[in-house]
């Protein structure tokens, strides 16, 4: 038995390991127990008690036994009130739920699932991550979903960071928190830009001096191999990836077929821009309903529709210069 | 999807329920107030909830925050014009009402708020220097009730303000036991931390140390409780009960005075028959005299006698006290009577009254200088009296500057004052010596509770003379006029007619039963709340065997107490808690039930295969097995949360037979 499974019971040491934020994100189900539920007085709660101090006082020159009485009922108040708040966010069980991908400059949302396994109902629970904040009511026996909103800073995986669960219910002169983490993490597409859907330019460099289609010879696409398809057609990249043969497919611009390619970008182009340019072109080229593709160092999406699509051309460039994943739940 | 706001900081504008509840908290704490401030505090009040309340249904905005400032600058200008002071109890109460009149008017966020309300928590206990009685602590619990339910509602917003309140009961009969401990256990200080102001104790009816004719009448119109009496035995009859206050010697012509107190050290007693017994619990009136039947046979802690016989406590009387007393009814006072104190006991002004003295100088000339011409002429005066035709009234008519004159050849109409004081002067002026005691006389048993209850109303002021060998004799011209005064009380001797306090009529039975009951429950409220002191303390404490305690023993059994009751709390808050979910005790359930059938789980099997091997072993009962076992993966491991379905599966488990 080692150190550390000894100290997991107890609530200061728990208080440690989440303040100082060495506390790993939390798999499954989250159950607030009372070893990490804290309590301490809030800045009215400490008025308050001073207050109490001045009317014990003023009580006790003027020997107001109804001032005794009066002081003494507010006082066990707030004791008891201590007992509420606690009770009030003590063993809630927390889940991690769905998060959808955002664009960066939005907000994730991610959803936690909040169940409530006591007869009486929880009021004014609030989660705050990250200086947002919700408030929350679960009602007995009963669970409901929070929508925790995380500004979405940059392109990624966007992971949930510590999420502080309080509550001040029923008086406000106590606060009792929590710290949670459920492992979740959120898909940042790249901020898509400005500009207008481009006009690709020819691609001489693909020696496509046949023409396939009609007198143009953009790059428009993949289709399974034909035998009488020219060799030079066969896109041998793609069974150097150990993909079946397949044929590029060229296209005349009017064929409403694009292919949005890293290297068409101006040269002078940062890393960021070049993403946001051509997320902002799968965009557009999704709703215009096109046939789109994509081309960046490392992934080529091949030129399809429909949402999935889009959604996987945005991961590619939402994960581009991404260390492999490691197979961390997205949910 | 929108984002919800932070609730943590409520809106500038509070919801109308919200203002609602806090309002009506805050009127009830003023409401007492309301009846003792100078009118334009009260108007200015209104003005103020009047703006907030407006500003609140229209949606204005707060004024600005140089607004409450300047406020606060004026109200505390006219403060200081009104009560020429910002300090003592009345400025204070009136400050401390304004100030929560102003903050009203910057109440916008969670912190204002709790200013607020905590000042209200504040104007209730300031109500207390002035009323103490049970209707009091009656209304300062609604006050408390509806302000801690407004708190509520601002830490819960989304809530319904009945649900609030009854959160802030539930709170309370929590907190109760808590404050039970607290106020009994809890060291208790005799006398004040510091000086008290001036006007701690304005306002305080009772006798004082003058007299002056239609003072004492003032004073019947009162049925306040000046203190009780309980007997260790049998009361003595109602004509004997004179219970002594201020003897007056000074006369002006017009009032009398108590002069200087001379306290004396060697205090005996001449008893001449058995001791009276019982223990007195006076009413503060803030004086040093204590009350007790004729003549004192103790004198109680932080006490003396004075050459007068009156007892004199050292400190005012500013809480309710309580004393043992033994007194004789049956006594030869001699003390005070030195040649000086005689001499003063004759004293009268140089002029004035002429017809009474022109009275007295017939008597004194008709009584020669025997050696009972002290009593001869006490006689003459009392048979004056008898058959003077003197009337007893409490409307008697205004005398002038021969008071005495007026009142026994003229109006002959008078108090139990007017007649001391015109008995005392005939005395003096005829040459023996003579004073006047003022006090109460009387009483009434409450049936409730056996005290006997002496109140304001039955003031009463009677003549003591020197008759050498006699000493000081008690004589009552009031009763000597009007027998009835001192055989039935009051209300017996006044004529109906008379303004007397509702209370002390006799006639309606069902009145005075009620008024019984209320006294006797006021009585052990005095007893046990509002007397509650230092030596009450001790005394409880001692009834329980802890003979000697200081306030560490007190700390200690306060720590164990609460922290007992604490627990017993936690125990209630908690104690309900499941600890299994609902899903897991339902599927338990019906395992045990598969089992008794003869289906066992086995301990590696999971609930898909558990469900199909019960299925095949029963096969009548296959489809009711194979939908528990769906219904319960779908709850345990489904995506959705569906509380319906925990009720379903409760019930479907429940329905179950193998």
């Amino acid at each position: 038995m080692n150190l550390e499974s000894i100290l997991k019971y107890s609530q200061a040491y728990n208080f440690w390991q989440w303040a100082a934020r060495r506390h790993p994100p939390e798999q499954g189900r989250i159950f607030l127990s009372q070893r990490r539920v804290y309590i301490l007085p809030t800045r009215h709660g400490l008025t308050f008690g001073g207050a109490l101090v001045l009317m014990l006082v003023g009580s006790i020159n003027y020997n107001l036994a109804l001032g005794y009485v009066l002081t003494f009922l507010l006082a066990g108040m707030a004791i008891v009130s201590i007992l509420h708040t606690f009770r009030n966010l003590v063993h809630l069980t927390i889940v991690a739920g769905k998060v959808q991908p955002v664009f960066a400059g939005d907000f994730a949302h991610f959803i936690l699932h909040v169940e409530n396994a006591r007869a009486e109902a929880r009021r004014s629970v609030d989660f705050q991550c990250d200086g947002q904040a919700v408030t929350t009511a679960v009602p007995g026996n009963g669970s409901v979903a929070v929508d925790v909103p995380l500004r979405a800073a940059r392109r990624g995986w966007l992971e949930l960071p510590r999420v502080t669960v309080d509550t001040r219910f029923p008086l406000g002169l106590f606060r009792a928190w929590s710290y949670v983490q459920p492992a979740m993490r959120a898909l940042v597409y790249p901020k898509p830009d400005s500009s207008l859907l481009p006009e690709p330019r020819p691609r001489p460099d693909t020696g496509d001096s046949i023409n396939l289609g009609i007198g143009s010879d953009d790059f428009s696409g993949l289709r399974n191999y034909q035998p009488t398809d020219s060799p030079r057609h066969v896109a041998w990249k793609a069974v150097a990836r150990g993909n079946a043969l397949l044929t590029k497919t060229f296209s005349a611009r009017a064929s409403r077929e694009l292919l949005f390619d890293w290297s068409d970008l101006p040269p002078d182009m940062g890393e960021e821009a070049r993403l946001s340019r051509l997320a902002r072109w799968v965009v557009l080229a999704h709703q215009s309903g096109m046939s789109y593709g994509l081309r960046i160092p490392g992934n080529d999406v091949p030129v399809a529709t429909g949402p999935a699509h889009l959604n996987a051309c945005l991961q590619a460039l939402a994960l581009y210069g991404a260390a492999p994943d490691h197979g961390a739940p997205s949910r | 999807m929108e984002l919800r706001r932070i609730m943590a900081h409520p809106p500038d504008k509070l919801s109308r329920a919200q203002v609602l509840c806090l309002f009506a908290g805050l009127l009830l704490a003023l409401a007492p107030h309301a009846g003792r401030l100078p009118w334009w505090v009260n108007s200015w009040v209104a003005c103020m909830f009047a703006w907030r309340i407006l500003l609140a249904l229209y949606d204005r905005n707060l004024p600005h925050r140089l607004w409450p400032i300047l406020f606060s600058l004026g109200g505390v200008i006219a403060v200081a014009l009104t009560y020429r002071t910002i300090f003592g109890r009345d400025a204070g109460v009136t400050l401390l009402v304004l100030l929560m009149s102003l903050k009203l008017l910057e109440m916008k966020r969670l912190r204002d708020i709790f200013v607020v309300v905590f000042l209200a928590y504040f104007l209730a206990l300031t109500n207390f220097f002035y009323s103490q009685t049970i209707p009091t602590a009656g209304l300062m619990l609604a006050t408390v009730l509806t302000l801690t339910a407004s708190l509520v509602g601002f830490n819960n917003p989304q809530g319904a303000v009945t649900g609030n309140f009854r959160t802030a009961g539930v709170l309370l009969v929590q907190a109760s036991p808590i404050m039970l401990l607290l106020f009994f256990l809890f060291p208790r200080v005799p006398g004040p931390l510091w000086g008290l102001p001036q006007d701690a104790f304005a306002g305080i009816t009772g006798l004082t140390d003058t007299m002056t004719p239609g003072m004492l009448s003032n004073l019947s119109q009162s049925d306040a409780i000046a203190f009780r009496a309980r007997f260790d035995g049998q009361p003595p009859a109602r004509r004997l009960l004179y219970w002594r206050g201020p003897v007056l010697w000074d006369f002006d012509g017009r009032t009398w005075r108590m002069g200087n107190v001379r306290l004396n050290n060697n205090y005996t007693v001449d008893a001449r028959g058995p001791a009276v017994d019982y223990q007195v619990t006076l009413e503060p009136h803030n004086r040093n005299w204590l009350f007790a039947l004729d003549i004192p046979g103790r004198i109680p802690p932080n006490a003396r006698a004075t050459h007068d016989y009156q007892l004199w406590s050292l400190p005012p009387v500013r809480s309710r006290m309580r004393y043992d007393m033994r007194s004789y009814l049956s006594y030869r006072a001699s003390a005070g009577s030195d040649r000086r104190d005689l001499a003063a006991a004759v004293a009268l002004p140089q002029a004035g009254n002429p017809r009474s003295r022109e009275l007295a100088r017939q008597w004194r000339s008709k009584a020669g200088e025997g050696p009972d011409r002290n009593i001869e002429l006490v006689r003459q005066a009392i048979s004056f009296f008898r058959t003077g035709g003197y009337e007893y009234t409490l409307t008697p008519p205004l005398l002038g500057v021969h008071s005495v004159d007026e009142f026994l050849f003229e109006t002959r109409q008078g108090f139990c004052e007017h007649f001391a004081s015109a008995f005392v002067f005939l005395m003096r002026a005829s040459g023996v010596p003579a004073r006047v005691v003022t006090g109460y006389q009387g009483g009434e048993v409450n049936p409730v509770d056996g005290y006997l209850e002496v109140r304001q109303a039955d003031a009463h002021a009677w003549a003591e003379v020197w008759l050498g060998d006699e000493g000081w004799t008690r004589v009552d011209p009031t009763a000597t006029a009007v027998p009835i005064r001192v055989d039935a009380g009051i209300a017996a001797a006044v004529p109906r007619s008379s303004a007397l306090p509702l209370l002390l009529r006799a006639d309606a039975e069902w009145l005075r039963a009620l008024r019984n009951n209320w006294s006797a429950l006021a009585n052990q409220w005095n007893q046990w709340v509002l007397g509650y002191n230092f030596d009450r303390q001790r005394e409880m404490l001692s009834f329980f065997g802890m003979r000697s305690v200081d306030w560490r023993t007190l700390a200690a059994l306060l720590l164990w107490t609460i922290g007992g009751v604490i627990g017993l709390t936690a125990l209630w808050l908690f104690g309900r808690i499941q600890r299994s979910d609902p899903v897991q005790r339902a599927w338990l359930a019906f395992c045990a039930k598969l089992a008794r059938a003869g289906v066992a789980k086995r301990p590696a099997e999971g609930p898909l295969d558990y469900g199909t091997r019960a299925s095949g072993q029963l096969p009548a009962r296959a489809e009711t097995i194979s939908a528990i076992t769906q219904l319960y993966l779908e709850l345990r491991y489904g995506k959705v949360a569906q509380p319906a379905g925990v009720a379903r599966l409760r019930n479907m488990v429940r329905a179950f037979i193998p």
